[in-house]
C-alpha cells in the first residue's frame, strides 16, 4: 500500500528500515497497535508519522527506540538488525512527549547525562553541553533545575539532551503539542533549523496535519495500526490514496457517483471528467475547497448550485454550496479588502473545478 | 484604593498560629517533657528500691564512662557499656542495611503491580502490625527453635540429622529484627516509588544508561526522601530494641535497650539508666545527621 512516486528511493541511503512489523499488546481483549507495518526512513530526512489518536504512532516510535519488542517483523538501522537490542545500545535518542527531564538535575546535567553514560571524557562532555546550550539558546539558564523553567524551555532542554550524544536518529513524540500556538510556530522553525544543522534523521510524531505539511520531507499517514500512504507533503495533500487520507489531511469535499466511460456522473447528475485508471461502478471523488471556483451560472460546463452559507475566516471565506440534489460543496474564496466576497446567501451560481483538482479516492 | 486596611497576610498568619497552638503545646510538652525528666534524673542519686533521691550527683554520668573496681577501688574504663552500645549500633545498622536491601525490591515490586494487586500487597505488609510485637517475636521463636517448625520440617525431609541451632544466636536476633522492622522500610519506600515517574527510567535507558546507572543516577536520587524516612524509622527503634534481642537472642548478648531496661528494673539504678538513655539519644541524633548528609552528598549530582 506504500505509494511512493519518488523514483530515486533506491539510491538514497536508508536510516531506519521497518520491515513487516506488528505489535500486539496482550490483555483482554488483545490490542493490535501495529498491523504489518513496513516503511523505510531515509538518512537525513525529516520524516513525520501523522494520524489520529490511538493509531499506533507512539507504539512505532517506542519499537524503534527499543522500549517495546515487536511481536513480529524486524527493525534495521543502517542495515543492521536492531530488533533485539536494548534501548541503551541503540544510537537513537528520544524527545518524549512529556519531556521526561530528570527533575533532580540542572539543565546542564540533563544535557550531559547521555554523554556521561557513553563514558565520554569530562572535557568533551563540557564542550558538547556548552555547544548544545548555545544551539537551543539556553545558556543563561544552564544551572536552573528543570522544574524551574517554562514549558517551552523544557522542550528545548529535552531536545538538547537528546541531540547531545549525536544519535543517528532522533525520535520526537508530539514534542510541540503542549506549547501554545505562537511558541509552537517558533519551535517548528527551530526544529527544522536544528535538523538541517545537525544532519540527523528526525522521526517526528504529530496528529496536527498542518504541522506535518509544513515541516516534513515525507509524511506517513497512519490509521488503526496501518500506514496508509507515504510521500512528500504535496503528494499526500494532492494525491491522497484513499478517502481517509483525503479527509484527514486538510479539508476536502467528497462527491459520490458512477463511472461512465472516462467521466463520472455524480449524484446531482452532472458529469465530471477524471482519470479513472480503469475503475468502473460506484466511485468517490474528492476536491479541495481552494480548487473550487465560482463562475456565472451560464458558463460552459459549470455545475449549478445555490449558496447556502458564507463563513468568514479572515484571509478567506468559506462558501457552502448546495447542488441540485442537496450535495454540499465548500469553496474557499479569498476575502476582499471590504471583508466581503461579492456573493450573497441564497444566490444561484455556477461552479467549476480547477483542471486536475478532482481525484478518485475509491468506491 | 487609598484607605489603609489591616494587612490580610498578617491576620491570617496570626490565626494560623492560634489554630495550631494546642497541637504545638501538646507536641512540645509530650516530646520534650519526658526527655527533660530523663536529663534531670541522670543528675540525681539512685534510691535503694529504685526511683531516685532528690540530691544532685554526677555519679551516674561518671559511671557511664568509668567504673570503680569493687575490691581495690581502682578506676577503669567502663568498656562493658561501650561493648553493649557498639553491639547495638552494629545490629541496628545491619538491620537497616538489610531492610533496605530487601525492602527496596519489595517496594518496587509492589509499586509496579496493578492498582488492585498493590492494595492487596500493602495490606499483607501491614498485617504484622495487627499483632503485638511480643507475640510476633514468640511466633518466630516457635518457628526457628530446635523443636520448632523449621527444624522439624528439615529433619522430616531428611536434609539434616540434628536440629540446627538458630535460636539464641546473633543471626536469630538479626533475622527477627529485620522481620519486625521491614514494613517500616517498605511503606515509605513504596510511597516514594509510587510517585516516581517510570518514564524517567525510559529516558535514562534511552540516554545509554544501563540498569545500574539508571538506578544510581535517576531512581535513587528521586526516591531518596523515602529511603531516608525508612532508614530513620528502622534505625531508631532498632537501636533501642529489647524485646526481640531478649527473646530470640536468649539475653546472652545484651543490647543497650536491655541494659537500660535492666537499670530501671533489677539494677535499681534509675540515674544510670537515664544517663545511658540521654547518651543513646545524642548518639542517634548525630548518626542521623551524618546519614542524611551522606545520602545527600552521594546522590547529588545536580
Ligand atoms: N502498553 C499498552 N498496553 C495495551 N495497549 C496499548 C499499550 N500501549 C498502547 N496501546 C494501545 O495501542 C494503540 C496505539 O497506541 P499509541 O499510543 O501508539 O497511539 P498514538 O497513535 O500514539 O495515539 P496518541 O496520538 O493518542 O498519542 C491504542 O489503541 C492503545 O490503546
Ligand atoms: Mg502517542
Amino acid at each position: 500500500m506504500n505509494v511512493n512516486s519518488q523514483p530515486d528511493i533506491r539510491s538514497e541511503a536508508i536510516a531506519v528500515d521497518v520491515d513487516r512489523v506488528s505489535k500486539i499488546f496482550g490483555g483482554e481483549p488483545p490490542v493490535t497497535a501495529l498491523d504489518d507495518v513496513s516503511v523505510a526512513i531515509r538518512q537525513n530526512e525529516f520524516f513525520t508519522l501523522l494520524g489520529p489518536s490511538g493509531c499506533g504512532k507512539t507504539t512505532l516510535l517506542r519499537l524503534i527506540a527499543g522500549f517495546e519488542p515487536p511481536t513480529s517483523g524486524s527493525l534495521r538501522l543502517g542495515g543492521r538488525d536492531i530488533s533485539r537490542l536494548p534501548p541503551n545500545k541503540r544510537p537513537i535518542n528520544t524527545v518524549f512527549q512529556n519531556y521526561a527531564l530528570f527533575p533532580h538535575m540542572s539543565v546542564a546535567a540533563n544535557i550531559a547525562f547521555g554523554l556521561q553514560m557513553l563514558g565520554k571524557p569530562k572535557a568533551e562532555v563540557r564542550d558538547t553541553v556548552d555547544e548544545m546550550l548555545k544551539l537551543v539558546q539556553m545558556e543563561a539558564l544552564k544551572n536552573r533545575r528543570t522544574s524551574e523553567i517554562s514549558g517551552g524551555q523544557q522542550q528545548r532542554v529535552a531536545l538538547a539532551r537528546a541531540l547531545a550524544p549525536h544519535p543517528e536518529v532522533l525520535l520526537l513524540d508530539e514534542p510541540l503539542s503542549a506549547l501554545d500556538y505562537k511558541l509552537r510556530k517558533e519551535m517548528q522553525i527551530e526544529l527544522k533549523r536544528l535538523q538541517g544543522e545537525t544532519g540527523i534523521t528526525f522521526i517526528f510524531v504529530t496528529h496536527d496535519q498542518e504541522e506535518a505539511l509544513t515541516m516534513s520531507d515525507r509524511i506517513a499517514v497512519m490509521n488503526a495500526g496501518k500506514i496508509l500512504q507515504v510521500g512528500p507533503p504535496r503528494e499526500i495533500y494532492n494525491r491522497p490514496v484513499n478517502r481517509f487520507v483525503a479527509d484527514f489531511i486538510g479539508e476536502t469535499n467528497f462527491l459520490t457517483g458512477t463511472a461512465q466511460g472516462d467521466a463520472v456522473r455524480i449524484s446531482s447528475g452532472h458529469m465530471i471528467a477524471v482519470p479513472l485508471d480503469g475503475r468502473t461502478g460506484d466511485v468517490t471523488l474528492t476536491v479541495r475547497p481552494e480548487q473550487v471556483r465560482l463562475c456565472p451560472v451560464d458558463q460552459d460546463g459549470a455545475l449549478h448550485a445555490e449558496i447556502s452559507d458564507l463563513v468568514y475566516f479572515g484571509t478567506d471565506t468559506h462558501c457552502h454550496l448546495a447542488l441540485k440534489d442537496g450535495t454540499q460543496i465548500v469553496a474557499r474564496l479569498q476575502s476582499l479588502p471590504t471583508g466581503e466576497v461579492g456573493y450573497m446567501r441564497g444566490q444561484a451560481v455556477g461552479l467549476r473545478f480547477e483542471p486536475g483538482a478532482v481525484q478518485v479516492v475509491g468506491a | 484604593m487609598a484607605t489603609v486596611k489591616p494587612k490580610p497576610a498578617a491576620k491570617t498568619e496570626r490565626s494560623t498560629w492560634l489554630l495550631t497552638a494546642p497541637a504545638l503545646v501538646l507536641l512540645t510538652v509530650a516530646a520534650t517533657g519526658p526527655l527533660f525528666i530523663m536529663l534531670i534524673y541522670s543528675f540525681l542519686e539512685p534510691g535503694q528500691y529504685g526511683n531516685v533521691v532528690w540530691k544532685f550527683s554526677t555519679k551516674a554520668w561518671f559511671n557511664v564512662i568509668l567504673q570503680r573496681d569493687i575490691f581495690d577501688g581502682t578506676l577503669t574504663w567502663a568498656d562493658a557499656h561501650l561493648t553493649i552500645l557498639w553491639r547495638s549500633v552494629k545490629l541496628a545498622m545491619t538491620t537497616t542495611v538489610f531492610a533496605v536491601l530487601v525492602g527496596f525490591p519489595t517496594a518496587w515490586f509492589i509499586a509496579t503491580r496493578t492498582p488492585r494487586m498493590r492494595l492487596f500487597m500493602l495490606f499483607l505488609i501491614t498485617i504484622p502490625f495487627w499483632t503485638n510485637l511480643l507475640i510476633r517475636t514468640f511466633a518466630i521463636n516457635q518457628i526457628i527453635r530446635n523443636e520448632g517448625v523449621l527444624n522439624s520440617f528439615l529433619l522430616w525431609i531428611g536434609v539434616i540429622d540434628a536440629p540446627i541451632q538458630i535460636i539464641y544466636s546473633d543471626f536469630a536476633v538479626f533475622l527477627g529484627m529485620t522481620y519486625v522492622y521491614l514494613p517500616l522500610m517498605v511503606l515509605p519506600l513504596y510511597a516514594a516509588i509510587d510517585r516516581f515517574d517510570m518514564r524517567l527510567l525510559e529516558a535514562a535507558y534511552d540516554l545509554y544508561a544501563n540498569r545500574w546507572q539508571a538506578l544510581r543516577r535517576v531512581v535513587l536520587p528521586i526516591v531518596k526522601p523515602g529511603l531516608i524516612a525508612g532508614s530513620i524509622l528502622v534505625f531508631i527503634p532498632a537501636l533501642g530494641a529489647y524485646v526481640t534481642p531478649r527473646i530470640l537472642g536468649g539475653g546472652r548478648n545484651m543490647m543497650i535497650g536491655n541494659f537500660i531496661d535492666l537499670q530501671f528494673g533489677q539494677g535499681r539504678n534509675w540515674p544510670l539508666g537515664a544517663a545511658l538513655s540521654v547518651i543513646l539519644l545524642i548518639f542517634v541524633t548525630s548518626m542521623l545527621i551524618l546519614y542524611v548528609r551522606f545520602v545527600n552528598r552521594s546522590t547529588d549530582n545536580g
